[in-house]
């Protein structure tokens, strides 16, 4: 299947006082429609700028330097701004962490989704929006959506704000769905019906996923792929179970093993010694070789990522050696 | 929920008034000065007379016993007869209430209507050349002394350019029937058009000087509030909903940033009251405002202690109103 997003060398900057730091540098990525994706990495690795930028939210003096984001084959890093616009909510679209703080606090939800509707054009009247926005809360499981509408996002419980805030996200019947740690302030029984709810519109019509978050246990179990992201570049990926069972990047190796295991619950969690690099002062070479146990000279000199297997790749010199 | 509210509010409002009176009481009766002997400055009288008038001003009973019967009067809704008009003092308040009040909302919409759209430009444009001119511009008008400023912009709009007048509230050429008190609207109501167009120009002055430092601190106001709000994450969700950017930050963001600027908006008009006393001085408004510093240097007691309990009863009242107003733009707080 072609591939509905496809990144290709990404590289996001923001001005510092130290120089220029690429919060994402050299990204590519494909994601086909119906898949889910994962994408794993600590805080500050790119995983969220590198979605930011596919839907041209990157924050002035932060812009796109380099790279190009083939959306349904049209170049979205060179679209005018309002054609850009014009994508979002529509074509992709945004879930966040926090329903909380996404939802506006000072609209009902009725409106924040009725204004979707009618910016995108999806409806004739407000009134036909509003039998929209019904359904949508409806769709995700909301009771009684006639009467949610009016209500304000503080009214809404955590899980209901979480599907509220899905259910906007999905107004413009996007072909894309970003989904930034969405289930990481909720609790267990919760995130697992949102996650349900993120399956069933994937199956149903064919949503592309983007699911970023810290969460591996998410991804073992929501997506058929993952990519690991280390200091603003993408370190492994391939398929969820085989990048899980047999790691071939030293960083995804640390990631598993700073890991509790239910099968082994007496193990000891390794730590990966050592810090990320500053992203203002980082040289060509890999960027994880100063925490890595497998590094040595030629790792100073720029990796590029390479298959290793079949659907496989790995930003590792020695990538076959990692056990 | 709105009513009993108030009427929570007005029920607060009377140990306030007490404490005001009587501590406006106070200052007024000790700090050194006679109203007897200043009425009768220039005329000579005898110390028989100066008895006799004392005697009629009530100004011949002990300090308790007159703060007593100014208390239980003002209960009533009795606050005496002015020493110097000789009219009861409610009287004389209310003809001077509507300059003040035409001025004061006059330079009041002036610095809203300044002062958002900057704000909210300076906190859109961050660290721009707008925003940084904006900072230095708005410290310049909060630490602006109005008295002075005041004299600054008459010197060089009436006296050097002579494009508007220096004082008053309406040229001598204009007879306006007086209907409601508020020129603005008697010279609408006489249909005479030209003596509107000249109250207008009467009150351009004193306005820029009362609203400038309400301008400048509301414009800080807004200007934080807006940053901080469009950092949010809600102006990002919003954005990422594909609205223009338009909506985005005239409906998602500024609804949000104007809850504290409300808020500042209340308390400022409140300090607007005071900011009249000076400029009303100086323009030679004949407001409430200038009529309190004449009664204050003539030892008026019942004319100040009625304007000032006035401008309580304003203050509290101020900020009822920004309380509901601050309901209105919050949902998450309900009275």
């Amino acid at each position: 299947m072609t591939a509905l997003l496809s990144v290709r060398g990404l590289r996001t900057v923001f001005p510092t006082r130290r120089g220029p730091l690429a919060a994402c540098d050299g990204v590519d990525l494909e994601i086909a429609p119906g898949e889910a994706l994962g994408v794993v990495g600590e805080s500050g690795s790119g995983k969220s700028v590198t979605f930011l930028s596919v839907l041209g939210l990157v924050r002035p003096p932060g812009r796109i330097e380099a790279g190009e984001i083939l959306f349904d084959g049209t170049d979205l890093a060179r679209l005018p701004p309002s054609s850009l616009r014009a994508l979002r909510g529509r074509a992709m679209a945004l879930a966040m962490q926090d329903a909380l703080s996404a939802l506006n606090p000072a609209f009902t939800i009725g409106t924040q989704i009725v204004e979707t509707i009618l910016t995108h054009g999806l409806a004739r009247s407000e009134a036909e929006a509003r039998e929209q926005a019904i359904a949508l809360l409806r769709r995700v499981g909301i009771p009684s959506p006639e009467r949610r509408l009016a209500d304000y996002p503080h009214q809404f419980s955590g899980g209901m704000r979480q599907r509220a805030m899905i259910a906007i996200a999905l107004a413009g019947q996007p072909r894309l769905l970003v989904a930034d740690e969405p289930t990481t302030a909720l609790d267990v029984t919760i995130r697992a019906q949102v996650l349900d709810l993120i399956d069933e519109l994937r199956e149903e019509t064919g949503l592309a996923v983007a699911m970023i978050t810290h969460d591996l246990g998410v991804v073992a179990e929501r997506c058929a792929r993952v990519m690991v992201m280390y200091a603003g570049q993408v370190v492994e990926t391939g398929p969820t179970a085989e990048v899980i069972a047999s790691p071939r990047h030293p960083y995804t190796r640390g990631l598993m093993a700073s890991l509790p295991s239910l099968e082994d619950p007496d193990r000891t969690l390794h730590a990966i010694p050592g810090q990320v690099p500053d992203l203002a002062r980082v040289d060509a070479g890999c960027r994880f070789r100063n925490r890595c146990p497998l590094a040595i000279e030629a790792c100073a000199q720029p990796v590029a990522l390479r298959e290793v297997a079949p659907g496989r790749a790995s930003r590792c010199l020695r990538a076959e050696e990692v056990t | 929920m709105t009513a009993t509210r108030l009427a929570e509010r007005l029920a607060q409002l009377l140990p306030v008034l007490f404490g005001v009176s009587l501590i406006v009481f106070l200052m007024i009766t000790l700090t050194p000065g006679d109203p007897v002997e200043i009425m009768l400055a220039d005329q000579r009288a005898t110390d028989e007379q100066a008895a006799a008038l004392r005697r009629d001003l009530g100004l011949d009973r002990p300090l308790v016993e007159r703060f007593l019967v100014f208390l239980g009067n003002a209960v009533r809704g009795d606050f005496g007869i002015s020493f110097f008009h000789r009219r009861p003092v409610w009287d004389v308040i209310a003809e001077r209430l509507p300059a003040t009040i035409e001025l004061t909302l006059v330079a009041l919409i002036v610095a809203i209507l300044v002062a958002i759209p900057l704000g909210v430009m300076a906190a859109v444009k961050r660290d721009s050349w707008i925003d940084r001119a904006l900072s230095a511009a708005s410290l310049f008008g909060v630490s602006l002394p109005g008295f002075w400023f005041g004299i600054l912009l008459i010197l060089l709009f009436a006296v050097e350019f002579r494009l508007l007048p220096v004082g008053g509230r309406i040229g001598f050429a204009h007879e306006v029937p007086r209907e409601t008190g508020f020129l603005l609207i008697d010279t609408l109501l006489a249909g005479d058009l030209s003596a509107f167009g000249n109250a207008i120009a009467h009150l351009v002055l004193p306005a820029i000087t009362l609203g400038l430092p309400t301008a400048a601190l509301l414009a800080r106001v807004v200007r934080s509030a807006m940053a901080e709000v469009l950092a949010s994450d809600y102006v990002l969700f919003a954005e990422a909903k594909g609205l223009t950017r338009r909506r985005v930050l005239l409906r998602h963001a500024l609804k949000n940033a104007l809850i504290p600027a409300v808020t500042v908006t209340a308390i400022e008009t409140g300090s607007l009251l005071g900011g009249n006393m000076i400029v009303e001085t100086v323009f030679g408004w004949p407001g409430l405002g200038r009529l309190v510093v004449e009664s204050i240097f003539a030892r008026n007691y019942p004319l100040v202690q009625a304007a000032v309990l006035l401008y309580a009863v304003t203050y509290v009242l101020l900020n009822f109103i920004a309380d509901l107003l601050y309901t209105a733009l919050n949902p998450k707080v309900r009275l």
